[in-house]
């Protein structure tokens, strides 16, 4: 029978891993009104869940689309996995690429829930309507295995590595080879339910009320990215990568280098997008349907790394060869390692040990990490095992990407409160510390950054629901997305009121990261930033960051976040959202 | 928060755009800031409870604005819809709102980026900065001040003015400032070195902003030095560019146009195909309101001239090509360099006007200035034959 919807399919897959067996719900409208999809709808699951430890069977491993996932809409590519993290405790949402959540959506799912634990190593098929939960004699291979094996024209395969199965909270989810959900130990969440992989085809079609109104709404989005020269122009994205960042951030003295001791990096030059393309004639391509098509792929097949790969790989750890860079991020992505936390630790010791990273060690720390070896609990693990905590340079656990954040305050206060920890992606400053949209803001200021952090934290959190690129709202915003949202449900919206759907979104994450502990004392940088200068010159002063201002600038955002002053969120501002404090 | 609520304010005094202690400028971190105390912003203030902003601009424009956009309002009660470019990318429509009263407007302010209150002025938020607000106020002026000026020769043609449009529009012709014919005198070239580009860069740029050929947010400038093409940055302020210029290697070999102008690839294209040292782009008013007057009421694109126009047309023997803003199969990076390269002067549909310069900017400019100059004779030229 039709679906009476649009945009969703209203059914919601749900699989057991320890009976084997699913089942189907479908979510009441309400779940859909208050939360779209996504990452709200999947906080939603996990809400009740949420004070299970990550490695309890009971704990919900959720994967949800949203209402434009796989329609015309421009970069609604997405999905979002969102579980308790292995690494940090947090509730922490990945937004994933790859075909996955649109042949999810096509297959007739909003979203699929595991629970459960499996007594043998296990994958789960989707095809449409039937769904098997099936032993696998995959276990212990590489990802790039399971992809040659698994994968094929209209298939999507999500699946885990050697780090996952031997329990480091590194390990990704792998998504269609190029793609992942990379940070906070997604991939063991899988593997600690004996999940290697998850395959899904489907060949339905998603509903769209009005396909006019979608075509208008689609192009007013693609002249606004056409304009932006981050995503579409002759140096941006969509030709050099997201590598095209390096340059950009070595040059406003950015580049976190030797472990954050530094903010230059002086074989950058030789390092950069251009280089990169010099060397290996790299193709564009990008997730399924996107027009913009961030990523770039080697004539020998294997993927340019993303920007914080590429950084990280080379001048956090202090090396200056584009190949090294290039055989770890591919290595990260057959072993199922996150490369940011990856490179982070091995720069960590680094630090603590001296120890030089090269084409010999990397290589080995890598294969280390995801083989039990010391490096594999990550960065703060280590350091916490020479008694020098403070040398991981990370927030709640989880690895800083390669921003460095006495070069954009906005960007340091974005680390400290995300609620996944040491991420810039919620609240994406880089917009306009940097990339100057939709205007430019000062960067060596916490001025106005409380509110604006807390808008761009709201805007993407109903992009992440909407099922929808954040790249993107580096050009467009929701202002043109709800017309896109209206054409394809039927349901009219404002840029505003998604906004507003935003704001509930963060705070039900805040709510369950605060009924595990979670306050103030997590919302913090490590202490180098207070202590230690960037790399000043050329007119530009990089002083550490001013503790007082920042204290100050994040108690301004607990008050605009509607947060006591401990970060925690009050009766008050959960009842006006409509969200449930107690457990 | 403060500083920067007073700087947009005064910027649109500067651009005469408003009266001296007109506008109302809000900025809102924790703690809510205006640029002046006034009763209004009690008002204004509880628009800040309701949407998710952290600054606005409002203000009640100067003439011939009000007259434009209170005129224009009353012709179009639920939204007004220009069609340049301006609005096409960025504000869509300007919605109309009859009421001042914060209920009244978090309707269409949680919509679009600005919207006009008849009578009372125009409101323009931002997200950011109060630099949003600036500009969307002063594009929503843009805009208005084209729509008006071609709906006015559309209608002649169509011999559908009235006795009010044409009270309206005599008033308003009668109130433009006067022309300004004397070019500035900038900076020689060829420029020796690197700080010698930026700063001839900078003069220039004033002066395109401080003789009307652009609001200062939108244009870009570029100058080539070598195989190096320096270029104003993305949403930079032409008449603010020290420090927001970009140096862009022709060869590519690094990315640092990364926030460059998102014209960078129709300016190098030029420099590819023509020999020339300097490019400046405005959006001059009358050169904008000809580039979309077209007498071919028959034609096939109408409606989607701005990228489908086939024809070679020409304004004053300067081609008028279509193209949109940036990259894509459609955007003017392909269609502008040839005509600037042969002509040393374009005009994009809807949009601006791009002039090229051998040795400095004071070729560009005087070709700016002059084009802009004759548009808008040859627009009461023809407002005058189609009178008649
Ligand atoms: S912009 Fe890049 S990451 Fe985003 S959907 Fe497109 S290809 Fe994927
Ligand atoms: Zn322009």
């Amino acid at each position: 029978m039709a679906s009476p919807l649009c945009g969703w399919t209203g059914r919601v897959l749900h699989v057991d891993l320890s009976t084997g067996e699913a089942a189907v719900f479908h979510p009441s409208p309400r779940v859909y009104a208050r939360l779209l999809g996504g990452r709200g709808v999947a906080g939603h699951y996990l809400r009740a869940h949420c004070t299970l430890d990550w490695d309890d069977p009971d704990l919900p491993l959720c994967f949800f689309t949203g209402p434009l996932t796989g329609t015309a809409a421009p970069a609604s590519s997405r999905g979002v996995l969102l579980t308790r993290s292995p690494l940090t405790s947090a509730v922490s949402d990945c937004s994933v690429g790859g075909g996955l959540a649109v042949r999810l959506k096509r297959a007739g799912w909003d979203g699929l829930i595991v629970t459960g634990k499996s007594d043998v190593p296990c994958g789960i098929e989707i095809a449409d309507d039937d769904v098997r939960v099936v032993e696998t004699g995959l276990w212990g291979e590489t990802t790039d295995a399971v992809f040659d094996r698994l994968s094929g024209p209209g298939t999507s395969v999500a699946a885990v590595g050697p780090a996952a199965e031997n329990g480091s909270p590194l390990a990704s989810v792998v998504v269609d080879r190029f793609h992942a959900a990379l940070r906070g130990g997604p991939g063991l969440a899988w593997a600690a339910r004996r999940l290697k992989y998850v395959s899904v085809r489907g060949t339905g079609a998603v509903r769209v009320r009005d396909e006019g109104a979608l075509a208008a709404a689609c192009e007013a989005i693609r002249r606004l990215a056409a304009a932006s020269p981050v995503l579409m122009g002759r140096h941006g994205f969509a030709s050099r990568g997201t590598g095209a960042l390096y340059d950009l951030m070595d040059s406003r003295r950015m580049m976190p280098t030797d472990n954050f001791r530094a903010t230059r990096f002086s074989a950058a030059p030789r390092l950069n997008a251009e280089a990169y393309r010099r060397a290996y004639r790299p193709e564009p391509f990008g997730c399924e349907g996107c027009h913009i098509r961030c990523k770039l792929r080697a004539a020998d097949g294997r993927a340019i790394p993303d920007y914080d790969a590429m950084a990280h790989f080379s001048a956090l750890i202090g090396n200056d060869d584009p190949e090294l860079v290039m055989s770890a991020t591919a290595l990260c992505g057959r072993l199922g390692l996150d490369p940011i936390s990856a490179a982070s630790a091995m720069a960590c010791r680094r630090e603590l040990t001296g120890e030089p990273c090269d084409g010999r060690t990397v290589p080995l720390a890598l294969h280390d990490m995801a083989h039990g070896g010391p490096l594999s609990g990550g960065s703060l693990d280590f350091a916490e095992s020479c008694d020098r905590p403070e040398l991981s340079m990370s927030v709640k656990g989880l690895d800083l990407p390669a921003y460095d954040p006495r070069g954009a305050y906005g960007m340091a206060l974005a680390f400290a409160v995300n609620t996944r920890g040491g991420c810039h992606q919620h609240a994406n400053p880089l917009s306009h510390e940097v990339l100057r949209k939709p205007v430019a803001t000062d960067r060596f200021t916490f001025s106005g950054k409380a509110r604006i952090l807390k808008i761009a934290e709201d805007q993407n959190a109903a992009a992440d629901s909407l099922g929808v690129c954040r790249l993107i709202f580096l050009a467009a915003g929701l202002e043109e997305y709800a017309r896109a949202y209206t054409a394809v449900t039927g349901l009219e919206a404002s840029g505003g009121e998604l906004q507003a759907l935003g704001e509930r979104i963060c705070y039900q994450e805040r709510i369950m990261n605060s009924l595990n502990g979670f306050g103030d004392c997590e919302d913090d940088l490590p202490p180098r930033f207070f202590s230690e200068p960037g790399a000043s010159g050329g007119g530009v002063e990089m002083p550490p960051l001013d503790r007082e201002a920042f204290l100050a600038a994040r108690a301004r955002y607990y008050r605009v976040r509607g947060l006591d002053e401990s970060g925690r969120p009050t009766p008050e501002t959960a009842g006006r959202l409509d969200l449930e404090l107690e457990p | 928060m403060k500083d920067l609520c007073a700087k947009y304010a005064r910027k649109l005094e500067e651009q005469g755009v408003c009266a001296p202690g007109e506008p109302l400028v809000g900025g809102l971190d924790d703690v809510l800031v205006w640029n002046r105390e006034d009763p209004r912003t009690a008002e204004l203030a509880r628009l800040f409870d309701r949407l998710s902003i952290n600054s606005l601009v409002f203000a009640r424009p100067a003439e011939p604005y009000t007259s434009i956009i209170d005129f224009l309002a009353a012709r179009n009660p639920e939204a007004i819809r220009p069609e340049d470019t301006e609005t096409r990318t960025f504000l869509h429509d300007i919605p109309v709102c009859r009421e001042f009263s914060a209920e009244a407007l978090a309707g269409p302010l949680a919509r679009r980026k600005s919207v006009i209150i008849p009578g009372h002025g125009v409101i323009a938020p931002g997200t950011v900065s109060p630099e949003q607000g600036f500009v969307f106020f002063s594009s929503t002026l843009f805009s208005c001040f084209v729509l008006f000026f071609s709906d006015y020769l559309a209608a002649l043609r169509r011999g559908a003015v009235d006795d009010e449009f044409r009270r309206v529009f005599e008033r308003v012709a009668a109130g433009l400032p006067s022309l300004r014919t004397e070019p500035p005198d900038l900076a020689d070239g060829p420029f020796a070195d690197e700080d010698a580009v930026v700063a001839a860069m900078a003069e220039a740029g004033r002066a395109v902003v401080g003789y009307g050929l652009v609001d200062s947010f939108f244009g870009n400038i570029s100058c080539r030095a070598g195989d190096v093409v320096h270029i104003s940055q993305t949403g930079s302020s032409l008449d603010e560019l020290e420090g927001c210029i970009d140096p862009c290697p022709l060869d590519g070999s690094t990315t640092h146009g990364l926030t460059a102008s998102s014209e960078l690839s129709a300016h190098e294209g030029v420099y590819r195909s023509a020999d020339v040292a300097c490019i400046l782009h405005g959006h001059p008013r009358f050169s904008v309101i000809l580039s979309m007057d077209c007498a071919r009421a028959d034609c096939p694109n109408r409606g989607r001239c701005h990228v489908a126009c086939a024809e070679c047309r020409t304004v004053e023997g300067v081609p008028v090509v279509p193209g949109e803003v940036g990259t894509g199969p459609t955007g003017l990076c392909n269609t502008l360099p040839p005509a600037v390269a042969a002509s040393g002067v374009a005009v994009v549909h809807g949009h601006g006007v791009f002039a090229s310069g051998r040795r400095d900017f004071n070729e560009p400019f005087s070709r700016l200035l002059g084009f802009e100059n004759r548009c808008r004779e040859l627009y009461f030229e023809r407002v005058a034959d189609l009178s008649r």
